[in-house]
């Protein structure tokens, strides 16, 4: 390696362009000889209680049964099954959580910029205080001390609107589709498709001709024009609604939201929700007042200021640290197993505990998480790319 | 509004009745518009409900009875009860070092250290506390004082007050555990608070100097170790932290050769370290990023080799400027220690599991949960008070 060409040579420890190869190479000689030594234990290790590495008992079937799934799933299934219920647990319990908290959120920061001094206070006082304990515990407050203490499914509480709470569940009106939803589904379509051309048709016309031409009124018009058609055509709503009734054990009808399933949602959303309320609030906070003052200059009304001149400049501040927050939120559903709600790594703990499989398990884990985050990271860099700033 | 074109300052009139006073406070802080209005009715009413529901519950049927008679429980677990001194003088140890600085820095720590006290004297002043305690309550409350007082007095306080941090931390891990030099107290007797704080602060010390390995890995212009340092940075922080905890517990003792065994706190420790270390590389890696070229083309220019000038005029600058962020992820790790629970250790969650699991206190999990939530609250909130004060006379946020 050393040069010939140049007159003094230097011994090779001094060497600027030497020293980092052989830096690099024992790191990787030192991260390679740990790694060997900790799998070939590992190997050892699993050979003398007589578990070969492999995914092959994935097949087998589970044997154990899981409280809630989204798809078909009974006992007999295989691991792998198992795992892919657990797998859609998490997502179903991320996504409705993203959607609350990103809601719930949006008010907390709006309610902490607000001129009202008790809705200012009022969001205050909640993020200090959701914010300062640890999620699990506020997770178990609302599992142990809130759902499993509603009384039992005979006294349950009835709310208006058919809903039931009772220690085994809230039971919510549900639908039923009927043989007339799929006509309906193309009339929405069609409905939607409506809306949109009239209003880029109108939205045209007005700012080419200058006159007021209603595009809003135009487009939800011929939106609902659609709607009412397809009631004429099918003559019938597309869903039935089903009310829960009391049966002998527990409510028929309707859907039964688990105890689990409503401590994680509503622990996870609480607790997104003051960290997403932040966000918001910086965001707006980051439009500078001029921004505002020359909307209004241009006398724009404020509804128009804030959706045409706010939002489109503080969204780009608030989506990286958003999409984080979202991430947050679905890798802390993993809090579930604490109380039972079979999400991936509940259904993945038991599967552990049952065949011993850890490095499989835990890898297969791990790779889940990674892909849902690389899913979103994916998802929300191509919105934010649409929302940036397209810069000269 | 109505303005006049001549002002007579004789006649000049006191502003509107409404404008001013509790008035109009309340006209332009809750009833300003119509929208404000119905906004203040819609809150009001929440919190009517709120503080309806936690009243009714606090007056009727709340029963502390459970926190009273478990009070240790919570705060050391099943640490034997005759040598619980070596608690109390770790406590001790703490407290004076909490003086010292509070005694060097004032303010922050000084309201911080009032705090402490008033904290201390409250649960001395609780009925069911023994004697004992109770005499070491009003010990640490001297020493937080004694430490405020008597540092200024000493010669070279800076360095002793620094010193004594670090060396309070073996000494402390050598006062709880023993080893071999006291009775050896083993560490599943560990439990409640005690083991919550050790965990989080292990995790925190040691996951430090290993997030700035990693930061540092991050930027380096070799490619292996940087590629190795985002691998294992993005790796951690894309998965949770219990996934983390469960390969600490499961993974670790069937990765060492036979005869080797670590215990499951010792496990628990090095998960979350693990866990922490990538979340501190991000955080010292933004402080690195916040550095202006100059600084390094000046190091170069002076002929320091990029050695020194990491360690003397890089380093120095974004550590400085990410300390609040540290602070943060020191609290975010102490919340996330309740995570431990989950694996079996009797933490203060744990306790509270196990609390609620005991048949006679069925029925009690608000009053335990809450409590508990109570004294994970008061760490982090003053924990975070400390951090903004910090970052107001940094100027973090000035600065760059």
């Amino acid at each position: 390696m050393k040069n010939n060409k140049q007159l003094i040579t230097i011994p090779f420890w001094r060497d600027n362009r030497i020293i980092p190869i052989l830096l690099q190479m024992l790191f990787v000689i030192i991260v390679f000889s740990a790694g060997f030594y900790f799998f070939s234990n590992a190997i050892a290790g699993l050979d003398r209680i007589g578990i070969k590495l492999g995914f092959s008992f994935l097949k087998n079937p589970a044997s154990f049964s899981i409280g809630e799934s989204l798809i078909e799933y009974s006992p007999s299934d295989s691991y792998g099954r198992a795992i892919v219920v657990g797998i859609l647990n998490t997502i179903k319990v991320s996504i409705i959580g993203i959607f609350f908290a990103s809601i719930l959120g949006t008010f907390i920061g709006i309610a902490r910029i607000s001129n009202n001094w008790l809705a200012k206070q009022f969001a205050s006082l909640y993020i200090e205080i959701i914010r300062n304990t640890p999620l699990l515990v506020q997770i178990f407050i609302w599992y142990f001390a809130v759902f499993l203490e509603l009384p039992k499914v005979k006294e349950s509480i009835k709310l208006p609107g058919g809903i039931y709470l009772s220690n085994r569940g809230t039971a919510i009106p549900w639908f039923e589709a009927n043989p007339s939803l799929y006509l309906w589904i193309i009339f929405f379509i069609i409905g939607i498709l409506l809306a949109i051309i009239s209003w880029k048709v109108k939205l045209k016309a007005q700012i080419s001709s200058g006159k007021r031409k209603y595009p809003l009124f135009w487009s939800i018009g011929s939106f609902f024009l659609a709607l009412i058609v397809a009631f004429f055509v099918t003559r019938q709503a597309p869903v039935n609604i089903v009310y829960p009734t009391l049966g002998k054990f527990n409510f028929q009808g309707g859907y039964i939201i688990t105890p689990e399933f409503s401590a994680i949602l509503v622990g996870l959303v609480l607790y997104t929700a003051t960290y997403i309320g932040e966000i918001v609030r910086g965001g707006i906070l980051s439009v500078s007042k001029g921004q505002i003052e020359a909307a209004k200059a241009l006398g724009l009304k404020n509804s128009t200021t804030l959706r045409l001149v706010i939002f489109p400049q503080a969204i780009r501040v608030i989506i990286p640290p958003v999409t984080s927050q979202y991430l947050n939120l679905a890798k802390n559903s993993s809090l579930a197993v604490a109380i039972g709600y079979p999400d991936l790594v509940s259904v993945g703990g038991t599967v552990l505990n049952q065949t011993g499989r850890a490095v499989e398990m835990i890898t297969v884990m791990i790779l889940v998480y990674l892909a849902m985050s690389l899913f979103t990271s994916f998802i929300m860099n191509m919105f934010n790319k649409h929302t940036q700033l397209v810069e000269r | 509004m109505q303005t006049e074109n001549k002002i007579n300052p004789q006649m000049e009139m006191a502003p509107p009745a409404a404008n001013i006073g509790v008035r109009g406070w309340l006209k332009e802080n809750l009833f300003s518009s119509w929208i404000n209005t119905l906004v203040t009715i819609i809150f009001a009413t929440i919190i009517y409900f709120i503080v309806k529901g936690i009243l009714t519950w606090i007056i009727y049927s709340a029963d502390w009875q459970v926190v009273s008679s478990n009070f240790r429980l919570f705060f050391v677990g099943q640490y034997p009860l005759e040598q619980l001194w070596r608690i109390w003088l770790s406590l001790t140890i703490v407290t004076l070092l909490f003086g010292f600085t509070a005694g060097i820095w004032k303010g922050t720590v000084w309201k911080l250290t009032i705090f402490l006290s008033i904290v201390f004297l409250l649960i001395t002043l609780l009925p069911f506390i023994p004697l004992s305690a109770k005499l070491w309550l009003v010990i640490n409350i001297i020493s937080l004082y004694l430490g405020y007082f008597f540092i200024n007095k000493l010669p070279k306080n800076k360095v002793i007050t620094v010193v004594g941090w670090f060396l309070s931390f073996p000494i402390i891990l050598i006062l709880i555990n023993g080893f071999n030099l006291l009775a050896p107290v083993s560490t599943n007797l560990w439990g409640g608070l005690l083991l919550t704080i050790l965990i989080a602060v292990v995790a925190i010390v040691v996951s430090f100097p290993l997030g700035v390995l990693l930061a540092l890995g991050r930027i380096s212009k070799l490619p292996v170790i940087r590629w190795f340092s985002i691998a294992y940075i993005e790796l951690i922080r894309g998965i949770p932290l219990i996934t983390v905890l469960f390969m600490a517990q499961l993974m670790v003792p069937l990765f060492l050769s036979e005869g080797i065994e670590i215990n499951n706190v010792i496990r628990v420790m090095i998960g979350a370290t693990m866990f922490s270390a990538a979340y501190v590389a991000e955080n010292v890696r933004g402080g690195l990023q916040s550095i202006n070229r100059g600084q390094f083309e000046a190091a170069k220019a002076l002929g320091l080799n990029s050695v020194y000038t990491m360690a003397f005029i890089i380093l120095p600058q974004a550590l400085r400027a990410v300390i609040p962020a540290i602070v943060g992820q020191f609290i975010a790790m102490f919340k996330d220690t309740s995570l431990v629970a989950i694996v079996g250790l009797i933490d203060l969650l744990g306790i509270a599991k196990t609390i609620v699991a005991n048949p006679d206190f069925l029925g009690k999990q608000m009053e335990v949960f809450l409590f508990i939530a109570l004294i994970y609250w008061i760490f982090s909130y003053s924990m975070s008070f400390a951090s903004r004060k910090l970052e107001e006379s940094l100027g973090v946020g000035e600065r760059y």
